[in-house]
């Protein structure tokens, strides 16, 4: 798709000019985020490996046991949890939509419901389910031993955003399963079942996996929604680097927060680092 | 917060009719709708109850405090302040890269895709930790400097500079896809040629012929961004600025109905602002 510079009859001295411009056109740009964005995360890994001015690893051990572990697991489990049902329901959804009547108004809601987090979304379930929620009022839940405030609580909240986000990366890869490909397997005899299993699902695997990564990480980087409904009752790991910004540490060790920072962007990291090639795989289907 | 997700845009699904057997309602495609429906409805409807309801029946006077609550305002105008720098800036840094790389740099082209996919990687909060680090150090390693006077001017609550920056990071990849998905559909080069040949200069050349062009991706991606920003938390919370979404936190702790009716007011407002997004794509095709 890229497009080379001017054209081949263009005149050297013009074209040598252009360059020029437009390297210097980035430079803005470029130097912008080296300072802002790769700035902070240099101290961050310089401040990981400091404590009280001694270069040490200890920060980072820290992050690694006790309670900054359960976090860190915590958040994984949890995304992991969401990533997998919102998968599950986000394509079965997908799929229940894709040829209906109702696509383009399901896919403009999922638009919008995906970006729907933040503190908003947990106030609408505090009211809807939370201790003195509307629902849990009329059907009396509370008598049986519901909590919003735990693990499958936030599970349930941050599906009503990761199942929207699913349904838009898995739309386009469902257009890619053609009909002719479904008629021919029917043709040969084969099952509804033999259908997806050995042509639709294989077909879908990479934008599944893009789709599965996505949803785990943006559940894992939210930090917003947890922070307004559960406080630190579940273990996640932004809420402990919250706590230790905001200087809820032992003195002398305010740079465990960058050390879990770290340890964040490492998992985000080598999750993202999976997700790429595949997205570039899967967009093999959506032509 | 969920990161952002641009509203499809209708040129990206083909219709496929061919494929849809509307003779034959299925059981599961209807339970699987029914049930969906459920999940995403009930959360609105008992949100809206939970702040109508009252014990003389019904009342609206949760919304009716919204707008005389303490710092309803000036929170809501610094988000709205924030958001405005933020598109400012981000689209003054992205435009002329992404015609740039188009026109005569091509081989930055997938540097700069990388660095605009960079932020979506990185967890908001973990940026926030970096930020807040400099903040906290920097004064110290740069007291003598005139840095230090920079510094502390980025932070006045009144309007924190700092807040801009870290928005317009996290807005560049959002930004990037908008833009970018505009620009493919022009030919750049031949545009700016025939423009060029014709005896225009560049300034005019961007304003007059390339952004009338991009009208719909520049919309989009500043509704992205003005989103975005309405509903930033993480960042403005920890670096302890009260732009609209800290003010709702802060306000829930006395009035529980009010929280709720502003979640309510901000997820329209947010609603609005996204569905112009998509307005804005529908144009383009």
């Amino acid at each position: 798709m890229s497009r080379p510079a001017g054209t081949a009859s263009a005149p050297a001295p013009g074209r040598s000019r252009r360059r020029s411009r437009g390297w210097i056109a980035t430079v803005p740009l470029l130097a912008f985020v080296a300072i802002v964005f790769g700035a902070p995360l240099v101290v961050l890994l310089g401040g990981t490996f400091v404590r009280q001015g001694q270069i040490t690893g200890e920060n980072l051990a820290e992050s690694l046991q006790g309670a900054y572990l359960t976090a860190l697991i915590g958040s994984v489990k949890l995304s992991a949890t969401v990533a997998g049902l919102g998968t599950v329901i986000g394509t079965f959804l997908a799929q229940a939509i894709v040829a209906s009547r109702l696509r383009e108004a399901v896919l403009t809601a999922s638009g919008v419901l995906a970006n729907f987090g933040g503190v908003p979304l947990a106030f609408a379930w505090i009211a809807t389910l939370g201790n003195s929620g509307v629902v849990t009022r009329v059907l009396g839940l509370g008598e049986h031993g519901w909590s919003l405030y735990n693990f499958w609580g936030l599970t349930l909240v941050y599906l009503y955003f990761s199942v929207p986000l699913m349904v838009l990366v898995i739309t386009p890869a469902l257009d890619g399963l053609r009909p002719q490909w479904r008629e021919a397997a029917l043709n040969n005899g084969a099952s509804a079942w033999q259908f997806w299993r050995y042509v639709g699902v294989p077909v879908l695997t990479p934008s599944l996996l893009g789709g599965v990564v996505l949803l785990f990480g943006s559940a894992f980087a939210a930090y917003a929604t947890a922070a307004a409904m559960v406080g630190t009752t579940v273990p996640l790991v932004t809420l402990q680097i919250a706590n230790a910004l905001t200087g809820n540490v032992l003195i002398g060790h305010e740079n465990v927060a960058l050390a879990l920072s770290l340890d964040m962007i490492v998992v985000a990291g080598l999750v993202m680092a999976v997700y790429l090639p595949l997205q570039r795989r899967s967009a093999r289907w959506l032509r | 917060m969920a990161a952002l997700t641009p509203a499809p845009l209708p040129g990206d699904a083909p219709a496929s009719s061919g494929r849809g057997r509307k003779g034959r309602p299925r059981v599961w495609r209807v339970v699987v709708l029914s049930l969906a429906a459920l999940y995403f409805l009930v959360p609105m409807a008992a949100s809206f109850w939970f702040t109508v309801d009252d014990p003389q029946g019904f009342s609206a006077d949760a919304y009716g405090q919204i707008f005389s609550a303490p710092g309803f305002g000036s929170s809501l105008l610094l988000s709205l302040g924030l958001a405005a720098a933020t598109i400012v800036v981000v689209l003054l840094l992205t435009l002329p890269a992404m015609l740039a790389v188009r026109l005569g740099a091509p081989r930055l082209r997938p540097v700069l895709e990388v660095v605009c996919t960079l932020p979506l990687v990185v967890p908001p909060i973990t940026f926030v930790a970096g930020i807040s680090t400099v903040l906290r150090f920097g004064p110290e390693y740069l007291a003598r400097t005139p840095f230090y006077q920079t510094i502390i001017a980025m932070q006045n609550p009144d309007f924190p500079v700092v807040l801009v920056l870290a928005y317009v990071v996290l807005a560049l990849p959002f930004a990037h896809r908008s833009l970018d998905a505009g620009l493919r559909a022009i030919d750049v080069p031949t545009l700016v040629e025939a423009a060029r040949n014709c005896g225009a200069s560049w300034p005019h050349v961007v304003f007059r012929v390339i952004v009338p062009n991009l009208r719909s991706a520049l919309a989009s991606a500043s509704f992205l961004t003005l989103a975005l920003v309405l509903g930033e938390f993480t960042v403005a919370r920890l670096l302890s600025f009260q732009p609209f979404p800290v003010w709702i936190v802060y306000i829930s702790g006395s009035q529980a109905q009010v929280s709720v009716a502003v979640s309510l007011f901000s997820l329209l407002l947010t609603w609005l602002v996204l569905l112009a997004v998509s307005v804005a794509g529908r144009n383009r095709s």
